[in-house]
């Protein structure tokens, strides 16, 4: 079975006809790791017990027992969510040697459902950062061209999946960590609805924004991955109680008819001409295919970024606040503790175990949530993020989804932007307001720059709606100009 | 403006321990990066209610009742420093 190029289902089929075991399925891609990772650090931990649960696997279809959706299918899965018994670091020091004791929600439901989990993969520290560099155990290397990087946070999963090292990855997207890097590294990655995918074990770094997704290499993948892990859950009381459609059964490829919002203020504002040729391919297809445009505005997206950061660092100086070195992480002060006051040992412990990104988002968050500064900042971002989110609505109003670019340039290389924080921030200019407002989002592949990276474009629906834009990224990807394109490790 | 006195007031408040050569720096970036945010006092948001959670969800509770899902031996076991099952934290009082 050429693994390399078959679909989650088919692995899944395989598997379950026993074509082929969850076993061999599990090694193909453990080589491939132990081959490829060296140069794409994408892998922060590999799973000793992954032939275990494969082995588990082939013994359920062996018994003739329902081994689920996605029966021995290897993923891989960002380290920011919880893995029983695998270490997760979400790509700090600070919890260098975490071992959680519970599996998050999303890991739970895929295991449930068959998945044998190959390793962790590697992201920005808490998931703060746009390029994967500020990772405590490295960068993670773009697969088309090991100079640039992946894009961020979910670089790992990003790599991973382009160089195949997994036949499937899960990323987390508080501003655009899924779509983003899954534009620079040619794969589709899907955020979900605000709501639509529990958040229970996934380590939080704004609460009010993050949300887990598929990053795989076909909209049918995502699709199906999404069924499995959507849903209501106990443990995340934001969770949405309605029923999670059959996204992969109801999957169409017809845009006849449907109409595609393009925003004005995304398009006037100085795309790169290999994203824009892009964009340009992408309506042309979609026409000849039967869509009609329509232009809508949505003035506040020049406050996207200065929203986004001032609420997503707010948030994240409270949820960083519980990494004390008392209950479980690094500790500074291991010996002689008794002759530190305990606020050094807080200060020095969150001091030697947080990066300098990370550092710099708590303190500008706690400024922004401190007396005096609260009204200013962090109430009026709210106050924006209403009538933001009013923009949308209203643009959904004169049509069905929106298309638009991930980001104004492809992947840049390593070590060109992370010296200026505010310049890293501008990047998420297309990716943060999805989240701010709560929708899903999703990026495909559509094209490519003229130093050979991939170039994705994205789409946007309104609440809930996660068919409409797998249902247009599937056509999308039938007429996709870079459809079979692979990068030269594979 | 944030002053290297006020990136030091930060710091304390959110517990952190900063190197001089960083306070140097992020007061340098926090004056840059909050100047540029200060663009959304423009907006004119009177009588608009503060967004905090995205989506219409009707939140939901649990059922109170007692599940013992972990032993405190699996709580207790990634504390850096423990006593039985109890953390160890330097002295408080």
């Amino acid at each position: 079975m050429d693994l390399l190029n078959s679909g989650l289902k088919e692995i899944s089929d395989a598997v379950k006809s026993k074509k082929i075991s969850a076993l061999e399925a599990t090694k193909f891609f453990l080589n491939r790791i132990d081959k490829l990772n060296p140069q794409l650090n994408a892998y922060i931990a590999v799973s000793v017990d992954a032939e275990k649960e494969a082995k588990a696997i082939d013994e359920k279809v062996a018994k003739g027992g329902d081994a689920g959706l996605l029966a021995g299918v290897p993923f891989g899965i960002k380290d920011m969510l919880c893995t029983k018994g695998l270490r997760t670091t979400a790509g700090s020091k600070i919890l260098e040697n975490f071992i959680p004791p519970y599996d998050a929600t999303v890991v739970k439901r895929l295991r449930d459902a068959g998945v044998v989990v190959l390793g962790k993969l590697n992201n920005d520290e808490f998931a703060m950062g746009s390029s994967n560099e500020t990772s405590y155990y490295g960068p993670v290397k773009n697969p088309w061209n090991p100079e640039y990087v992946p894009g961020g946070s979910s670089g790992g999963s990003a790599a991973a999946q382009a160089a195949k090292l997994a036949a499937g990855t899960i990323g987390t997207d508080t501003g655009g960590s899924i779509r983003q890097p899954a534009n620079f590294c040619g794969i589709v990655g899907i955020k979900p609805t605000y709501g639509r995918v529990s958040r229970y074990g996934i380590v939080a770094y704004a609460s009010s924004l993050d949300q887990a997704g598929p990053m795989v290499s076909t909209v049918e993948d995502a699709a199906l991955t999404l069924e499995v892990i959507c849903g209501k859950d106990p443990m995340d009381s934001t969770t949405a109680q309605k029923s999670v459609p059959a996204f992969s059964k109801n999957l169409k490829a017809d845009v006849k008819g449907l109409k595609i919002g393009l925003i004005k203020e995304y398009m006037q504002s100085g795309l790169d001409p290999d994203v824009q040729k892009t964009l340009d391919n992408a309506i042309t297809e979609l026409k000849k295919l039967g869509a009609e445009f329509v232009d809508v505005e949505i003035p506040l997206t020049e406050m996207s970024v200065p929203v986004y950061y001032l609420i997503a660092t707010s948030e994240a100086s409270s949820n960083l606040a519980r990494y004390d070195g008392v209950k479980y992480g690094f500790r500074a002060h291991k010996e002689n503790q008794m002759s530190v006051t305990l606020e050094d040992f807080y200060s020095e412990t969150r001091g030697a175990g947080f990066g300098t990104e990370v550092k710099r988002r708590i303190m500008l968050g706690t400024y922004c949530l401190s007396s005096g500064y609260y009204d200013a900042y962090y109430n009026k971002s709210c106050q924006v993020r209403r009538l933001l989110r009013q923009q949308f609505l209203d643009a959904f109003k004169k049509c069905d989804v929106l298309l638009a670019p991930v980001t104004a340039t492809p992947a840049f290389k390593i070590g060109t932007r992370v010296t200026d924080p505010l310049k890293m921030y501008l990047n998420d200019i297309f990716t943060t307001s999805t989240n701010l407002a709560g929708l899903p989002g999703m990026s495909v592949p559509f094209g490519k720059s003229k130093d050979g990276l991939p170039i994705g474009l994205q789409l946007t629906a309104p609440h809930f709606e996660e068919q409409r834009i797998l249902n247009v990224g599937l056509a999308m990807q039938q007429v996709s100009p870079v459809k079979g394109d692979k990068p030269h490790v594979i | 403006m944030i002053d290297r006195k006020m990136t030091e007031h930060i710091a304390t408040l959110a517990r952190l321990k900063v190197s001089d050569q960083d306070l140097e720096q992020f007061s340098q970036q926090f004056t840059q990066i909050l100047k540029y945010f200060e663009q959304i006092s423009k907006v004119d948001t009177t009588n608009v209610e503060p967004l905090v959670t995205p989506t219409d969800i009707e939140a939901f509770w649990r059922e109170d009742s007692v599940n013992q899902e972990f032993t405190a031996e699996e709580m207790t076991a990634n504390a850096p420093l423990k006593s039985g099952n109890l953390f160890k934290v330097p002295p408080v009082v």
